[in-house]
């Protein structure tokens, strides 16, 4: 790791922990904290949706594994009385298991194909949460507890949210540690052996598994990863806005967290982040022209895509050719 | 019995009619067009416009309906879809730019025709009975007659019109298509003006029975999604059988399991999973699209 990416990692953490604290306090606007916790977690989902873009999947489900991830992080705090930081990891958990008894046969899918039944995968999830009678169908789970103390041999590590004076801020951080845990393990795998037979996959699949690729087994295990992801997101979500309906994460937001990874650059690993906050932060800046929100919202996506069809990143190629 | 298959009639030529268009815009462009669902609400709204307010025939309605939006189609074609397909490294970007087409498209009818539900008055009364074993408003069987009619009308035209003949070449190989002397460009527009203007037809037929609104685009999309995934994708008589498949199965689904509650689509969603996974190119694909 050279000098240059090091001051980038350091001026990235600087800003993201120090930086926007101070401007949201320097111009009032608390109200930003919510949007960029919301923007830091749904960018964890939209990497596991960049892993299995990575592995030459279109997922357009990942709203599916979310709901799951937060329904079980609900069920388990409400229910069994567990706290959210032991739930966290079980929500997760299972919808790794999930995605492998899902992905098993849905995987053979190729192209568009695997991008339609993923998007019906999410009306799925969405249905069966309507109609368990665990998840309480329409009415929704809600008075979800806040994440409660989290300590190791007596040190507390993490203090109540309760009692927290400003929460706020608390969830912020949380989230952003959440992100920058999510990216730096999606920037190992990629840059593991794991990841490029993903990426030998992403090319051509026979030719892969002719030279000796387990295919099969590398698409489920990139595919549970990435909802391993998206489950996280939606139980730290569900943590944030303490209460959950079958239309907390519904096909719209499957397709946000496609369109992240698009936006961003399917080439870079920090892609889907950057397209997370563009398209989160964007629209929620747009609010302020009132009926006009999603007219500007939709013509600046299309330009966006007219002019850079291979995400903003790619910028840094165009770049990095003309010197 | 009777009753129900009528209804699955019914439904699936109206279904059927959707998955041509998205089939057609697939098999030519490769292009998944998310936006079909709010093409079909424009052309409702279209026909509600031409019929409801300016008190023209409804026959009026539906033509005005699919010129317009084969000129929509058209023109998304030409100067959004064509250079982004060129400029971009992987096929799929397309999916973002078709997500942004639907939002402008929601955007649009947002602000032009408002967010209420909106109809038409109906354009025959009475219901035929038929010794009360099927009953079905007579203006039913009409647009479930035209609907068939119209997909009869598509099949010949694909089958032995030029224009039918070189987008079929078009679909099953573009380079060699193109070496026949296929102008690709000019049948690929056109193509997705077709598509464009069966949403827009059968958006016309269905806001004298249903009404439309602005919120009907995201699932009908999501329904034509599941027909082409049941006969497969970009293949005509498949979405054919699709849209009869899937309106015979919610026709039945909501009388056998209305005692279950809501759950038809849970059932027709986990059905649809298990039969993919035995025929991933679903009834008549190609493997692999």
């Amino acid at each position: 790791m050279n000098k240059q990416k090091l001051a980038a990692i350091v001026a990235f953490f600087l800003a993201i922990y120090i930086g926007v604290p101070w401007a949201i306090a320097a111009s009032g606007r608390t109200d930003f904290y919510y949007t960029l916790t919301s923007v830091a977690l749904l960018s964890i989902a939209s990497a596991g949706v960049w892993l299995t873009f990575y592995i030459g999947r279109i997922n357009i489900g990942q709203g599916a594994y979310a709901l799951a991830g937060g329904y079980v992080s609900a069920i388990l705090m409400t229910q069994y009385g567990l706290s959210f930081w032991t739930t966290l990891p079980v929500a997760g958990f299972i919808c790794a298991v999930l995605a492998v008894l899902i992905g098993l046969p849905i995987l053979r899918l190729r192209g568009v194909y695997f991008a339609m039944v993923t998007l019906v995968l999410t009306e799925v999830m969405r249905l069966t949460a309507l109609a368990l009678p665990i998840t309480q169908g329409a009415k929704g789970i809600t008075s979800i507890p806040l994440p409660g103390e989290l300590s190791l041999f007596g040190i507390t590590l993490i203090p109540d949210f309760a009692t927290l004076e400003n929460p706020k801020i608390g969830f912020y951080w949380m989230a952003v540690t959440f992100m920058v845990f999510a990216y730096a393990v999606l920037w190992r795998i990629v840059n593991s052996r794991l990841g490029h037979l993903c990426r030998s996959l992403q090319q051509n699949e026979e030719l892969a598994s002719s030279i000796g690729v387990n295919t099969a087994y590398l698409r489920v295990i990139a595919y549970s990863i990435s909802s391993f992801l998206g489950g996280i997101a939606g139980a730290s979500f569900i943590a944030i806005s303490q209460s959950i309906y079958p239309s907390s994460f519904q096909v719209t937001d499957s397709v946000n967290f496609m369109l992240n990874c698009f936006l961003g650059g399917l080439g870079y690993v920090f892609g889907p982040m950057l397209g997370t906050l563009m398209l989160y932060f964007g629209w929620d800046l747009l609010f302020t022209t009132g009926e006009y929100q999603l007219l500007i919202y939709a013509s600046l996506l299309i330009a966006l895509m007219l002019a850079l069809p291979n995400g903003v990143l790619s910028l840094l190629d165009r770049k990095k050719a003309q010197p | 019995m009777e009753q129900i298959l009528v209804n699955g009639l019914y439904l699936g030529a109206q279904y059927a009619l959707i998955a041509l268009g998205l089939t057609l815009i697939f098999s030519l462009m490769n292009v998944l067009n998310f936006a079909h669902g709010q093409m079909y609400v424009l052309g409702g709204f279209v026909t509600y416009t031409v019929v409801a307010q300016f008190q023209l025939p409804f026959i009026v309605g539906l033509i005005c309906s699919a010129v317009a939006l084969a000129i929509v189609g058209a023109l998304v074609e030409k100067y959004l879809f064509r250079p982004v397909i060129k400029k971009s490294r992987r096929e799929e970007s397309t999916m973002l730019l078709a997500a942004g087409i639907a939002f402008f498209l929601d955007a649009v009818i947002l602000l032009v025709f408002g967010e209420k539900q909106r109809g038409v008055p109906k354009i025959i009364d009475g219901v035929f009975n038929w010794d009360f074993i099927v009953i079905m408003p007579y203006d039913r069987i009409l647009i479930g007659c035209l609907a068939i009619l119209m997909i009869a009308a598509f099949i010949l035209f694909m089958q032995f019109s030029r224009a039918g003949r070189a987008m079929r070449a078009l679909a099953q190989d573009k380079v060699a298509a193109t070496l026949m002397g296929v102008a690709v460009d000019r049948y690929a527009m056109f193509g997705f003006a077709l598509g464009a203007a069966l949403a827009g037809l059968v958006g016309g037929l269905l806001v004298t029975i249903t009404g439309i609104n602005l919120g009907m685009g995201g699932p009908a999309s999501i329904k034509a999604f599941m027909m082409i995934m049941i006969g497969g994708a970009g293949v005509i008589s498949g979405a054919i059988a699709g849209g009869f498949i899937l309106g015979m199965m919610e026709s039945v689904g909501l009388t056998v399991l209305s005692e279950y509650g809501d759950i038809t689509y849970l059932v027709i969603f986990a059905t649809l999973m298990v039969f993919l996974s035995f025929r991933p190119q679903g009834l008549m694909g190609k493997p692999w699209g």
